[in-house]
């Protein structure tokens, strides 16, 4: 017995829907940074699945790309929000409207 | 046992990109092994060395391309081409200047000068892998590459404020829509079974593609990720609060190699991997250039803030890049590589100047600050007058050429309506450029303002730099020929 | 002499470069000599091609002669190179140009005499010199734009030249504005035309486009030559440009650049001629700014509007020949008008410059006796202009109203009313100037100051009215009508080839509209004299409407500029508020709403920034959906 394959992109596709949601509504730069994070995974699950049904190793190989990109998005973006913190004191992204217009 | 069998590699192809990003991982070990500082002169000096080995290199490759037609490397993952050649060359100019015009900068505001031509070689050779990538994956990698640095780059600036926020911001949305875009690969590989640009139009051109929706959702998806980097309305909200608080001479870095990676990327897929679904993806870019059109050219009218002001103006002429890639012909991609071009050069010049105006603590680029500038400085508000102009599209300045051939491209394919909107919307612009450069000749209020910048001005190699790209504006202005051709011999040798 | 043509261009723009280059050291009045100079060797230059193209029978049957600079632009099918076309049409033009430009050019030194920017003025004039020869020589419609777009900014300077007067200021906007909104014309009239002929070059050009095509590229052209040579509905700008300096109003106002619009249409007359529907329209606009200028001109008391709005009605007649198909009549008239006018603008200024600047005529008045030189001359000006028999204008002016006739006998019936209306403003303004009581002896009722012995203008000055007089008294031996085989007719026929509609009339009609003409001009002078004896102020015979200029600027801040408060507005006196500053305004106040409601969604807020991506998304995929489902 196996899972169709529509599943798992259904799944992706939930997963990348709750992770821009989160983008969208969560006030904590660093919960918006984890969203971002699931939106690039429910990206490699689908990636994974994709390979699975085509039997190409492709879709699979590109997933360790992207997980090296995640991490060095994570180190630099954890530094920009560590300088911030800093200054401020505080992670909330709508404070962070100095500019606008 | 199994050999894994590596595939061919033609290092002289790879050339451009590998000076760029070995040159900066050379730079970074050298100045982490290196007991004192690094001398900032000596800093730059390299990094203009490793922008003209890139340039040379590129030269050399757009040279063998001519003779040798198309081919592809590293099991066709990259392709070698006249596009990618002169991709590479423009890409070397803008690392060439944008080295130039950092170098007074990051003494000024003592910022680690070894870090910064890091980032910003790193950042060059992500724009070129972008504009090589024959495969999806190679084409994110080039792009998080050019993003990273940049993300990092935005914030160098360590005691401003806004530098900081426009790195956060930046990051953040960039994340997002690399996200995005990465997840418009993942519906498209699973739709056409590769991510190869080749075999993606091969499949289809076969029309086997059983899975329209995925496809159209994942170039959907795709094309968002383009139009973020690119800046397209309404994708473009990031661009003016980015451009704002970043260090001055990032924010020239960032509109020029940007705009560069995002363009040659998107022409790319959509020319050689889907022109079969152009029915699908014209009507899209068609509305987004006029959204960007408009976009950018009325909201330019409105800022007190030249960076801002550039920001949007640097809007508007993604617009006009798009109207070229509405056009699809090869004389809208010669049209947009002559614009890519001439636009890196003007716009980074444009902000050099900027930089010297943005105050000691690069805070505060009002329009007010550049009053009366031509009369305190008139080789530098000349500079500036005619920099903003080429902007603006006057007669005999490359900006006049870039926006008549991709209107000419665009009209010759049907499209009158655009052309009329790109004429028009250049009009509105031209009001805030002629306001700007009215400001730099006024007379009065010189001296109430205080600049406090007089020593930034005596900034020799920017000075260079800028005198330069204003020679480059006029020369290509009124002798635009031998470059046009330069952008039309690129596009013959385009890998199909 | 065919290698050397680029230095008639060459000449005016090194005059002005050096000048630009040095103008710390130079000072007046050696600037003044350079820039003349350098106007004088482009005159001997255009003499030389002259007589070299007079010489020779090589450049086939239009008689051009191309100079190939260099390539310029080459975008798809688009080939602008630098290439300068010296032909018939465009030497004569180059020759008077060049010809009254050396002269005004002498005529400033002495004018700008004492000025502080005396150096910046005859560097734009020299620049200005140098973009109307690119204007005329240029071969193909991108080159004489780019000295439309010169002349315009050089003008534009010119008469802002005083900047620090408010009424400068503007008056130099309204022009730059006004000559933007006709440059809408000329690009709209070059894609049209590119698009259908695939090409811009004067030569190549066929007009073989739809019926509907052309007459939308002539209605551009027209557009443009509006705005450029002050037709209906753009023609009141010249006035105002009269604030610049009077050699300015000599020079750009009168007998160059707003010609430059009749060039144009001569220039483009493949396409004009195979537009019926275009050129009855073109006679229409020549005709109604002929007649409407003609009125305005009969009630206005300063002495430069008064020729102003002469001149415009003098380039209704030109444009009004362009439309009969007669374009040899409409260059004589525009070279006899450059003369003429010329030599009424200089005049005009001796005598605004004998005044301490004063030019209202109401202060004028018996200057026969104090200005014998400028009075001389200016007298030959005045009854060249309105057509006494033999002086230039009578000929010139006949040829016209002959194509006419031709055309149309009502045409011809408003064209010689137009001609009585001339010859009565144009003596007004001589008997108010020059004969009477002088008025201006004792201190004026506003406070004007008491100008007790008006001076004669040293010979600088004198030295151009002279020759300007000479060549108003004998312009019309350039295109005698009965002489076939010398002058202009004959010269200029081959460039326009089978576009050309002359008149064949019989002797004896020729006689009669020539009697017609002759008489219309006696009469005119005649009634003048009868109502203006001794007066200087006969508010019946100069209605507000009149004077106010048909309320024209009103007329344009009604329907553009403010539509709500327009109405109240146009029953009240309204002082000359500027007209298109209102529809700039109003598109500015369009531009900044929309920037307003859009720059709220720029708030700053990282989080709107994203809804702003996914609603992009949103609307890409929804699109897609629609299609395939």
């Amino acid at each position: 017995m196996s899972i169709p394959l529509s599943w798992f992109i259904i799944l992706a596709t939930l997963l990348f829907g709750i992770g821009a949601f989160g983008v969208l509504v969560r006030r904590n730069v660093l919960v918006m940074f984890m969203c971002v994070e699931l939106m690039l995974n429910a990206a490699n699950l689908a990636l994974v699945a994709f390979a699975r049904s085509l039997n190409d190793v492709g879709g699979e190989t590109t997933v360790f790309f992207v997980l090296v990109v995640a991490a060095a998005e994570v180190v630099v973006g954890l530094g920009i929000v560590v300088a911030i913190f800093r200054r401020r004191h505080s992670a909330v992204a709508d404070e962070l409207s100095e500019m606008g217009g | 046992m199994n050999h894994l069998a590596l595939p061919t590699v033609s290092y002289a192809a790879l050339a451009p990109i590998l000076f760029l990003l070995l040159g900066g991982v050379a730079l970074m070990v050298l100045s982490a092994l290196s007991r004192r500082p690094l001398a900032a002169g000596t800093v730059t000096g390299y990094s203009v060395l490793i922008g003209f080995g890139a340039l040379i290199s590129a030269l050399a490759e757009y040279g063998h391309v001519n003779g040798a037609g198309p081919s592809s490397t590293v099991a066709s993952a990259i392709a070698v081409d006249g596009f990618s050649a002169a991709i590479a060359v423009t890409v070397s100019v803008v690392v060439i200047l944008a080295s130039l015009l950092s170098h007074g900068y990051l003494r000024r505001m003592q910022i680690d000068a070894p870090a910064y031509h890091v980032l910003a070689l790193t950042s060059a050779s992500g724009a070129i892998i972008m504009a090589a990538a024959n495969d999806l994956v190679v084409l994110f990698l080039g792009l998080e590459i050019l993003s990273i640095a940049l993300y990092v780059l935005a914030a160098l600036n360590r005691r401003s404020a806004k530098s900081e926020e426009a790195a956060l911001k930046y990051f953040i949305l960039g994340g997002f829509s690399s996200a995005i875009f990465l997840f418009g690969i993942a519906f498209t590989y699973g739709a056409t079974g590769s991510t190869n640009l080749q075999v993606i139009t091969r499949t289809l051109g076969e029309g086997v593609a059983a899975k329209p929706g995925l496809l159209l959702a994942g170039l959907g998806l795709l094309l968002v990720g383009f139009f973020f980097k690119v800046a397209a309305v309404p994708f473009h909200l990031w661009t003016p609060d980015v451009y704002e608080g970043a260090p001055t001479p990032v924010t020239g870095f960032m509109a020029a190699a940007a705009k560069v990676g995002g363009f040659a990327a998107l022409l790319r897929v959509l020319l050689t991997a889907m022109p079969q679904l152009s029915t699908n993806w014209t009507p899209v870019v068609y509305s987004v250039a006029v959204a960007t059109l408009i976009g950018g050219a009325v909201l330019m009218v409105v800022q007190r803030d030249a960076k801002r002001m550039l920001a949007y103006s640097s809007i508007n002429h993604a617009g006009f890049l798009l109207v070229g890639i509405v056009a699809a012909t090869s004389a809208g991609i010669s049209a947009d590589l002559f614009y890519l071009f001439t636009y890196s050069v003007t716009a980074l010049a444009t902000f050099g100047i900027v930089t010297m105006l943005a105050g000691p603590r690069d805070d505060d680029a009002g329009i007010d600050r550049l009053s009366g500038l031509a009369r305190r400085h008139p080789a530098i508000g000349a500079a500036m007058a005619i920099l903003l102009l080429a902007q603006a599209g006057v007669p005999f300045t490359t900006g006049f050429i870039a926006k008549f051939s991709v209107i000419e491209a665009v009209v010759g394919h049907g499209s009158i309506p655009l052309a009329i909107i790109a004429m028009a919307s250049a009009a509105v612009a031209v009001f805030a450029y002629l306001r700007l450069v009215a400001t730099l000749y006024r007379t009065e209020d010189i001296a109430t303002v205080d600049l406090g910048y007089d020593d930034s001005l005596t900034d020799g190699p920017a000075a260079f730099a800028i005198g330069l790209s204003v020679v480059v504006t006029i020369f290509f202005g009124i002798f635009p020929a031998a470059l046009l051709d330069f952008g039309r011999t690129a596009v013959a040798h385009l890998l199909p | 002499m065919n290698h050397l043509i680029f230095l008639i261009i060459a000449f005016p723009l090194l005059g002005g470069v050096s000048l630009i280059a040095m103008s710390r050291r130079v000072r007046e009045p050696l600037a003044g000599w350079v820039a003349t100079a350098a106007v004088g060797l482009s005159f001997l230059t255009t003499l030389g091609v002259f007589i070299t193209l007079l010489g020779s029978h090589s450049g086939g049957p239009s008689h051009a002669v191309t100079q190939h600079l260099f390539d310029w632009i080459n975008v798809g099918a688009l080939h602008a190179n630098m290439d300068l076309t010296v032909d018939p049409l465009s030497i004569t033009m180059c020759l008077f140009v060049t010809g009254i430009s050396t002269l005004i050019h002498l005529y400033s030194i002495g004018y700008m005499h004492g000025e502080k920017d005396f150096t910046k003025f005859f560097i734009y004039l020299n620049l200005f010199v140098a973009s109307m020869l690119i204007l005329v020589l240029g071969g193909n419609m991108l080159l004489t734009f780019t000295g439309w777009e010169g002349v315009g900014v050089c003008s534009y300077w010119l008469v802002s030249y005083y900047f620090q007067k408010d009424s400068a200021a503007s008056a130099g906007k309204k022009a730059f504005i006004y000559n933007r909104v006709a440059d809408v014309g000329f690009l709209l009239a070059m894609f049209v035309i590119f698009f259908n002929e695939h090409t811009l070059t004067y030569s190549k050009m066929t007009a073989h486009m739809s019926s509907l095509t052309l007459t939308m590229a002539v209605l551009a052209l027209l557009f443009a030559a509006a705005g450029k040579s002050a037709q209906i509905p753009l023609f009141n700008w010249l006035p105002d440009a009269m604030e610049g300096p009077t050699p300015v109003s000599a020079l750009i106002h009168a007998a160059t650049m707003v010609t430059a619009g009749v060039y144009l249409l001569c220039r483009m007359h493949v396409v004009v001629s195979a537009s019926p529907t275009g050129q009855w329209v073109i006679c229409g606009i020549g005709l109604a700014t002929a007649f409407v200028a003609a009125t305005i001109a009969t009630s206005q008391s300063d002495i430069k509007k008064g020729l102003a709005f002469s001149t415009v009605s003098q380039i209704g007649y030109m444009v009004l020949a362009v439309g009969t198909g007669d374009y040899v009549a409409a260059m004589f008239l525009m070279v006899a008008h450059a003369f003429f006018k010329a030599l009424l603008f200089l005049g005009s200024g001796s005598v605004i410059h004998a005044l301490d600047g004063e030019q209202e005529m109401g202060r004028m008045g018996g200057l026969r006796k104090y200005l014998p030189w400028t009075y001389g001359t200016f007298l030959f000006g005045w009854l060249a202009i309105i057509g006494v028999p033999p002086f230039a204008g009578f000929w010139a002016k006949g040829s016209v109203l002959d194509a006419v006739f031709g055309k149309s006998p009502w045409l011809w019936a408003g064209g010689l009313f137009t001609a009585l209306l001339t010859a009565y403003y144009m003596s007004r303004l001589f008997y108010l100037t020059f004969t009477g009581s002088a008025r201006f002896t004792e201190q004026g009722p506003n406070g004007e100051a008491a100008v007790a012995h008006p001076h004669e203008s040293p010979w600088t000055m004198r030295l151009p009215l002279v020759i300007l007089a000479f060549c108003s008294i004998f312009g019309g031996l350039l295109n005698l009508p009965w002489v076939h085989g010398f002058g202009l007719e004959a010269f200029l026929s081959p460039v326009f080839g089978s576009s050309l509609v002359v008149p064949a009339d019989s002797m004896t009609k020729q006689f009669l509209l020539a009697g017609a003409d002759a008489l219309v001009a006696v009469l005119g002078l005649t009634i003048a004299w009868v109502l203006w004896r001794g007066r200087s102020e006969r508010p019946e015979l100069t209605p507000a409407f009149l004077a106010k200029v048909w309320y024209w600027d009103n007329f344009y801040d009604t329907i553009i500029g403010r539509p709500a408060t327009a109405l109240a507005n146009f029953t009240a006196e309204v002082v000359d508020p500027l007209v298109l500053d209102g529809a700039v305004d109003g598109t500015a106040a369009a531009v900044g709403g929309l920037a307003t409601r859009l720059r709220k969604v720029h708030n700053g807020q990282i989080r709107s920034y994203g809804v702003g991506i996914i609603f992009g998304l949103l609307v890409i995929l929804v699109s897609f959906l629609v299609v395939v489902g």
